[in-house]
């Protein structure tokens, strides 16, 4: 099988045989991070704008890295605001990109929705690097990455997810790729942080990290926004760490060999206590570094292949 | 259309092409000093496994094997409808070493080519020699192998299949004729 | 001036008429409904094979004038309702400067009757500026035509300034027009909360939002007696307060739009803003309920709440794009389709784009009786076409049906006897 997609926007349309490809070609491109010369000529002359409407260190230097390491021709560009208020509208900036003609556009933007867009206007590719609380693409392939490679395969695997669901676009992209991998997924967090019919997308739902947690192979703990608008969710991030945080000898109700996972940045002593955020099983830095491959592994399967009515 | 298949070497004949290889390899770098095969994915990688064994019966030397794969340095990105990327298994420091890049079947030129860029990345060979089954021409880049299993002038049009066994020995090779 | 409308099917649920009739108009009057009159000298317009009906009445638009004329003015407005087969329209005060001063109603009916194809009713507001501290000088308001008072687009979030508003109109003898929403539930949701909105990661809005106001706002017209009119009913449980209220006698009556009997928030996936309105698309089963709700005639009137916006205010992220859709010249085929899907019969459709609204509206329209104004809508009910947002009447395009094919429009809009629209 071979998949040569145009856009990648999110999980859910991907299928497992897709999935599978993507994470194999990522196996591949992994190699590259371990050699004296991080480098490869693969999309020599492609141009990568890093389109990021939030900040987000993490995920925009993963990017600009496997675009280097592929030796594409990476340029970060740092946009604020969003509305037609501010002046220039989504629209405006991206055909102000487009003239530029760059091969791939990767986007981080605070509106669910954007990226696809996004890829309905303009003649590029677009990578959805989060858009608003609907998907993170990238960040569920390197999670899946990182299961396999801790556990061999998904398939069967039990994974827990802990935190703000409502508010998770990781969430979203992860119950999509953990299923269609034969993973099952629960969920947890209080009432005020899980979506109404999230349980639709495939999972099953918890209001206890306990339950949640007990023979899981997989914790996945949730970063918790500290400051958020609107009416608060939790009463204070004390309770919050004492309920539903992932601290004392909790782990001891998951599979002995459960690896424990975060999307980063952590909160120590809140979503994660210090014990666990340093322990054995935590294989935090695996994801930041598997998440370079993976993301290598999207830029070059879209820029790769012949496009429907595009010549590169 | 209906595809003729005429048959190029039968199991003995690609033996015996895979003996004078070795014997030729081993005559122009006077023995195994500092000599390393690296087979291209996938064909090439499993005539490199043979041809370590070919060298071992005769030298009784186990040569360093590597496998490459070239994906990442075609210069057709745009125009492949299979984007597969194979993994590169090099377990050894290239440095100064003598390679031997060996593949089944030579035709462009280009594959060697990717196959030398991916090479030097991943360090600096003493020097690189081209160890080829099939030489079907058409070249398209200045590129000519060291040793040649058979010559074999073909059209355009032609295919050139070599077919392995379950243990990925190289069993005949046949031309299509289409 | 005769006009001899010849061999139609008459369909005028206010006169309970439902048959093949010759209609004489004199001087822009109904002057006569008889099987084969004779023309005379009057011009005759064949009829045969269509259905004749009161000129429609849309009840709820937003005609964008004074103020926003780039979406839609009050000519573009009436020429898209003239299409649409709509005579008569109540448009909201949502404008800028709000409608809470004899000059803007003035203004209003002024330029519709000189430039309009259409008759406009302009609704007051309730407060001042539409922002729910001081009451709108309704007396005044209302002479000076407007039909009722709502501060639609936002709801009155204030209980006693609700109250006060409900006791100060039933003084002159109109209704309050509620937009029924708990802003604070809305809290920034951009379409109906429920797994669809999970799904597309949108803040959603829960149904909650509209029934606790409707149901408020139903309490207070029972306590103080006066008439309200729930605007764009759009969940299950706003129609059952409504359906219950009726029952126990309380003066409301309530109204449902083809979006929100026809679409649901499954539209929202795509994230395309023409469908993003307000009250939002809800679930199948709100859509059943509205439906249901227009059978069993708890819901009195069917409107468009017709909202141009222009492309720029919709061609963006979806959860910044402004609500609401162009309705007026899709209201016909929309309504239409409930009755091929059986579930009014022709003469009920008809009824709830006539004199049902219009009586909500207490004025002299949707009505075919001699000497009635001759507002009347010639109807091929069975003509199929296709949607094209480019080809709308309206100055704004944001359809939630471009591409969509509809069967039935109408072929001609007469008002006062004068045909303002022909196809
Ligand atoms: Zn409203
Ligand atoms: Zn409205």
């Amino acid at each position: 099988m071979s998949f040569n997609p145009k856009h990648i926007l999110g999980i859910k349309d991907l299928s497992t045989d897709e999935i599978n490809f993507i994470l194999d070609t990522a196996d591949s491109f992994k190699e590259i991070n371990t050699r004296q010369i991080k480098k490869v000529p693969t999309l020599r002359g492609k141009t990568v704008v890093n389109l990021f409407y939030e900040a987000s260190t993490r995920t925009r230097t993963s990017f600009e890295i496997a675009g280097k390491r592929l030796s594409a021709d990476t340029v970060n560009i740092s946009a604020s605001g969003s509305s037609v208020a501010k002046g220039e509208t989504l629209e405006d900036t991206a055909k102000n990109i487009q003239a530029m003609h760059p091969d791939i556009i990767v986007m981080r933007h605070g509106a669910s929705g954007a990226c696809q867009y996004l890829a309905e206007r303009l003649d590029c590719s677009v990578i959805n690097a989060g858009d608003g609380m609907h998907e993170h693409p990238s960040q569920a392939l390197l999670d899946a990455f990182t299961i396999r490679q801790h556990k061999g395969s998904i398939e069967g695997l039990t994974v827990a997810i802990v935190g703000d669901i409502t508010h998770s676009r990781v969430v979203r992209s992860d119950i999509y790729c953990l299923s269609k991998l034969g993973a099952k997924v629960r969920l947890a967090g209080p009432g005020t942080m899980l979506p109404p019919g999230i349980e639709k997308l495939g999972c099953e739902v918890f209001n206890n990290l306990e339950d949640a947690i007990r023979d899981a192979d997989v914790v996945m703990m949730l970063r918790i926004q500290r400051e958020r608008q609107g009416t608060p969710l939790i009463p204070s991030v004390r309770e919050y760490a004492r309920f539903f945080g992932l601290n004392g000898n909790k782990m001891d109700l998951a599979k002995k060999d459960a690896i424990v996972m975060h999307p980063g940045p952590i909160n120590r002593g809140v979503e994660l206590g210090t014990a666990i955020a340093d322990g054995p099983q935590n294989v935090i830095l695996n994801q930041v570094e598997n998440g370079v491959a993976v993301r290598m592994a999207l830029l070059y399967l879209v820029a790769g292949g012949e496009k429907l009515q595009e010549d590169c | 259309m209906a595809t003729e298949t005429i048959e190029i070497l039968d199991t003995d004949g690609v033996n015996r092409a895979l003996t004078r290889i070795a014997h030729e390899i081993l005559e122009h770098n006077k023995g195994v000093e500092d000599l390393v095969l690296i087979g291209i994915r996938t064909g090439g990688a499993y005539l490199a496994s043979q041809l370590q064994q070919v060298i071992s019966a005769i030298e009784g030397v186990k040569v360093p094997l590597g496998i490459i794969d070239v994906t990442m340095y075609r210069d057709d990105l745009c125009s492949r409808s299979d984007l597969a990327v194979g993994q590169t298994d090099i377990p050894f420091r290239l440095r100064d070493q003598k390679i031997v890049l060996v593949d089944d079947v030579l035709f462009t030129g280009r594959t060697i080519r990717a196959a030398m860029g991916a090479v030097m990345d991943l360090g600096r060979p003493q020097n690189i020699q081209l160890a080829i089954l099939i030489d079907r021409g058409h070249r398209e880049l200045p590129i000519r192998p060291d040793y040649i299993g058979r010559n074999l002038p073909t059209a355009r049009n032609e295919q050139i299949k070599v077919d392995f066994d379950d243990l990925n020995t190289a069993q005949a090779v046949h031309l299509l004729r289409n | 001036m005769k006009i001899l409308i010849k061999s139609g099917r008459v369909v005028d649920p206010a006169n309970k008429l439902d048959k093949k009739l010759d209609i004489l108009v004199v001087d822009g009057k109904i002057a006569e409904l008889a099987a084969n009159i004779d023309p005379g000298n009057a011009e005759v317009i064949n009829a045969a094979g269509l259905i004749v009906t009161p000129g429609l009445v849309d009840m709820h638009t937003h005609l964008r004038d004074p103020g926003y004329e780039y979406k839609e003015d009050i000519i573009s407005g009436t020429r898209a309702a003239a299409a649409g087969g709509v005579t008569s329209l109540a448009c909201m005060p949502n404008t800028s400067p709000v409608n809470d001063s004899l000059a803007v109603t003035q203004y209003i009916i002024t330029k519709a009757k000189e430039q309009g194809s259409a008759n406009v009713f302009p609704i007051g507001s309730i407060t001042k500026g539409m922002n729910g501290e001081l009451l709108a000088e309704m007396g005044e308001l209302k002479e000076g035509g407007c039909v009722g008072f709502s501060d639609d687009g936002l709801p009155v979030i204030n209980g006693e300034m609700m109250r006060r508003g409900l006791e100060y109109a039933n003084t002159f003898g109109v209704p309050i027009f509620t937009h029924a929403e708990d802003l604070s539930l809305v809290a920034g949701g951009s379409m109906n909360e429920g797994s669809v909105s999970t799904e597309l990661g949108l803040k959603g809005i829960p149904w909650v939002a509209e029934d606790a106001v409707t149901a408020r706002d139903i309490m207070l017209a029972e306590l103080t007696g006066a008439h309200l009119h729930v605007c764009h009913v759009s969940t299950k449980g706003s129609v059952e307060l409504v359906r219950h209220a009726k029952a126990r006698g309380v003066r409301v009556t309530c109204e449902a739009t083809p979006h929100h009997f026809m679409l649901t928030d499954e539209a929202v996936r795509g994230y395309n803003a023409n469908f993003k309105m307000n009250p939002p698309l809800r679930t199948q089963e709100d859509v059943d309920a509205v439906r249901a709700g227009l059978a069993d005639g708890t819901i009195d009137a069917i409107a468009t709440d017709h909202a141009p916006h222009h492309i720029d205010e919709k061609n963006v992220e979806f959860a910044i794009a402004m609500n609401g859709v162009v309705g007026l010249e899709t209201l016909l085929p929309l309504t239409l389709k409930l009755v091929a899907e059986k579930v009014l019969d022709l003469s009920k459709a008809i009824a709830l784009l006539t004199c049902q609204p219009a009586e909500i509206l207490g004025i002299d329209r949707g009505t075919l009786a001699v000497g009635a104004v001759a507002d009347i809508t010639l109807i091929n009910p069975n003509k199929e076409w296709t949607v094209e947002a480019d080809k709308l009447h309206s100055k704004s395009k944001n359809t939630s049906f471009d591409g969509q094919t509809m069967r039935g429009y109408a072929v001609r809009t007469i008002l006062a006897g004068k045909t303002v629209f022909e196809r």
